[in-house]
């Protein structure tokens, strides 16, 4: 029934230092659908790939405006995200009602982090099950904030998470240095075309499987749907997609990430748990 | 026990730390109170108009060094006005205690955004929202600062001039003058400004000098010796404590008022 | 020029009923100064006594037309405190959402704090719904928001305008309390006593025979608008400097301002 003796709890300790109860969380992150988050000087930019349930159901939401200068989009237990943003959407109202200004970005995600931090502290909580990519603008400019179920967080130039989001990685990290000096346009394109590494090669992006959305310089935080969409997709429809060698040697099946080589290992009867980070 | 012994019924100590019990002073555990809470209904030490006036690049806020203790002049140097962080200082007229707590208050403030080392800090205008809400939930709980607060700053090529008082009136004003001198000095700074609107540093220095004079001559509660805080986008700047030339030749002219 | 008198504390009918109902310490507060009993030596009770009032009255005027598919919202933009203009450039109007403004006066901390308070409610509303409220709704939620504060309310005259589910122009008017209504105009604040009776005449064309009553166009109302606020100046020490417009259409919403006498 358990995978090993130490995860009963999130507070019990593996002799190898690790916490499973945590890393099981961060699988969970993996099994939502991917999203990718970019910017440039001037914008952040967050696509991401909606999911139907079933055949009945409509497509779930992934991106979740949190004030006029932040948002997120999430992968991983959406009620969770819920959950999340709802906080975050308070502390957003708070600081414009005691200071009358918007939240910095890293001020947001560092009161988030530490709420998140303590379910993985205390005895009888669980993690919560969701990774976020938060995406923002203020004084600092741009930014992407990578959240994890651990409650890290990080600072990211460009990220992708769930669901086969390696492929994802791969197509950024390739093309890491042309986001900078991107025009708006351009950079929803760089993270379509990131978006649709993930995809398996009979799926293809359309206008109810895409959610994007822009924040920036003069620009609130306006997400696009449905039809909205089509005009950016418009721009990356005739392309072939990259797919490079080592991108899809990389794809385990659903992408879930193996672990590192060198990452310390519990005795565990079956199944791979990898420290993400 | 002992206490009964003497006849009396409580405390023997009252309002302070119990004997022992020094190490523990503030929350106020040690002694508990009797009778209903008190609150700041009527002030004590109190300082006396606070000015300031926005120039072409910066803002300069000042006030004079006086703690009046009803008519006696019981404190005659100490400071009104402080700096906040490099964009924005604040001068607080009312209640002496009021605004050192505040000011603590404020310190410790700046200095756990400091902490943060994000590269954020708060612009005038936060600090300015932040004390409204700060002195309209005190009022609402009918435990206020007996404070008026002016507020200067300087962010993003903007001079910002605001004014919050003890029940959370708050406005921003190009000229601001707050108790006496909104009946004596704000005339004069409306004047001034209305004949010249982008004053140089050192026209409103002067300007304000000028209706610091004008209260030391008509204010009782107002004393020549003052400080002024200067925002620019350089930074904050509190001058050396200051005085004005008075000249009280005419005033044995001035008869029938005995 | 004629211009009258003070506002007092106890000349404040609202505030009085407000202050009845809030004690400080068993200290009635709706006699600010209480007496002492007989003449007491200088100094007896340390320094001069103040009494603190958790309100002011810092005066403006708002006024609201509903045409048939317009609204017109006016204030003035004067914030004073017994004797002194505090500020010259302080509108009561604040835009809610692309529809909708609310003219708001009375005790300025009471002023922000309400408004402030509204704008965070409907930004939660617009996450928690995915649109924007609209004026009925708005009107049906600052009543509860006012009403919540019934026993130490906010002392603030309120007057909505918008357009309603059907593009027509709408105005609610509220007191202190909550109480409201949908109306087709309305004045409230500092100057309320002398537009409101002008406006019945002008608009609500009241106790008169044989007139026809049509609705008014918008550049009728704005300039009535404009008339009305210049005649509250001449008599209102608490109304003057300008008023600010705001003229509320399908289109969105249109400001214009316009300078009163500055005395």
């Amino acid at each position: 029934m358990f995978r090993n003796q130490y995860d009963n709890d999130v507070t019990v300790w593996s002799p190898q230092g690790r916490l499973h109860q945590v890393e099981y969380a961060m699988e969970a992150v993996k099994q939502g659908s991917a999203t990718v988050g970019l910017k440039s000087k001037t914008h952040a930019v967050l696509v991401a790939l909606k999911r139907a349930p079933s055949e009945l159901s409509d497509h779930q939401r992934k991106v979740i405006p949190i004030d006029d200068h932040i948002g997120v989009s999430i992968a991983g237990l959406t009620a969770d995200a819920r959950l999340l943003s709802k906080f975050m959407r308070t502390e957003c109202l708070n600081s414009r009602y005691a200071y009358e200004s918007p939240l910095p970005v890293s001020r947001l995600v560092s009161t988030l982090g530490n709420k998140m931090q303590i379910c993985t502290q205390r005895y009888g909580r669980r993690p919560y099950g969701v990774g976020l990519l938060v995406a923002g603008y203020d004084e600092m400019g741009p930014h992407i904030y990578q959240t994890c179920p651990s409650s890290n967080y990080f600072d990211c130039k460009c990220m992708a998470i769930g669901a086969r989001s390696q492929s994802a990685r791969t197509y950024l990290e390739r093309h890491i240095n042309e986001f900078l000096d991107c025009a708006v346009d351009d950079l929803v394109r760089h993270g379509l075309r990131a978006l649709r590494e993930t995809l398996p090669n009979e799926q293809e992006l359309n206008t109810k499987n895409v959610s994007v959305a822009i924040v920036g310089k003069d620009t609130d935080f306006t997400l696009y749907d449905d039809d909205d969409v089509q005009r950016f997709l418009a721009g990356i429809e005739h392309e072939k997609r990259e797919r490079g060698a080592p991108a899809a040697a990389m794809d385990v099946a659903e992408g879930q990430e193996g672990p590192a080589a060198d990452a310390p290992q519990d005795p565990q009867p079956g199944g791979p748990d990898a420290m993400e980070h | 026990m002992a206490a009964e012994h003497f006849g009396f019924s409580g405390e023997l100590w009252g309002n302070g730390p119990s004997p022992g019990g020094f190490y523990s002073t503030p929350g106020g555990t040690t002694t508990p109170q009797h009778g209903p809470t008190k609150h700041t209904l009527h002030p004590m030490t109190m300082g006396t108009s606070v000015l300031g006036v926005k120039f072409d690049g910066g803002v300069v806020v000042a006030a004079d060094m006086l703690g009046s203790y009803g008519s006696l002049a019981r404190y005659r140097n100490i400071s009104r006005v402080m700096k906040v962080n490099n964009t924005t200082v604040l001068a607080g007229a009312g209640d002496y205690a009021d605004y050192q707590f505040l000011k603590e208050v404020l310190d410790q403030k700046i200095i756990d955004d400091e902490l943060l080392g994000d590269g954020h800090s708060f612009s005038p205008k936060a600090i300015f929202s932040w004390l409204t809400r700060v002195m309209y939930n005190r009022r609402t709980r009918f435990n206020p600062l007996w404070n008026q607060v002016v507020i200067g700053g300087f962010n993003n090529g903007e001079p910002f001039l605001g004014y919050v008082d003890k029940i959370g009136v708050a406005y921003e004003a190009p000229t601001i003058a707050t108790g006496m001198g909104a009946y004596m000095a704000q005339p004069l700074l409306r004047d001034a400004l209305e004949k010249k609107p982008n004053m140089s540093q050192s026209e409103a220095l002067e300007l304000l000098e000028r209706c610091l004079k004008v209260l030391f001559y008509r204010d009782a509660r107002s004393f020549n010796k003052f400080e002024f805080a200067i925002v620019t986008a350089a930074g904050v700047e509190i001058l050396q404590p200051r005085s004005a030339e008075a000249n009280w030749s005419i005033a044995h002219l001035i008869k029938g008022y005995e | 020029m004629g211009k009258k008198t003070l506002w007092k504390p106890e000349s404040d009918f609202f505030l009085q009923q407000i202050l009845q109902n809030i004690s400080v310490e068993g200290g009635n507060m709706a006699q600010p100064g209480v007496q002492m009993q007989g003449p007491e030596p200088y100094g007896a009770h340390g320094p001069r006594q103040q009494y603190f009032s958790p309100y002011s009255w810092n005066g403006g005027t708002v006024l609201a037309i509903a045409g048939e598919d317009y609204a017109v919202l006016a204030c003035d933009a004067r914030l004073s405190e017994y004797f002194s203009i505090l500020s010259r450039d302080s509108p009561k109007r604040y835009k809610l959402t692309d529809m909708t403004v609310l003219g708001c006066c009375g005790f300025h901390g009471d002023v922000l704090t309400l408004t402030k308070m509204l704008d965070a409610r409907l930004k939660n509303y617009k996450h928690e719904h995915n649109k924007t409220m609209s004026c009925k709704s708005i009107a049906a939620m600052l009543s509860t928001v006012l009403y919540y504060r019934r026993f130490f309310p906010y002392y603030t005259y309120n007057i909505l305008a918008g357009l309603d589910e059907e593009g027509k122009g709408c105005v609610y008017s509220f007191d202190p309390i909550g109480s409201y209504e949908r109306e087709v105009y309305r004045a409230g604040g500092s100057a309320s006593a002398l537009l409101q009776p002008l406006l019945d005449n002008q608009i609500g064309m009241k106790n008169m025979q044989g007139v026809q009553r049509l609705p008014v166009p918008k550049e009728k109302a704005v300039a009535l608008v404009k008339d009305v606020f210049i005649s509250a100046a001449e008599r209102d020490i608490y109304t003057g400097d300008q008023i600010i417009i705001n003229v509320i259409t399908k289109d969105g919403i249109q400001e214009e301002s316009f300078p009163l006498r500055r005395d």
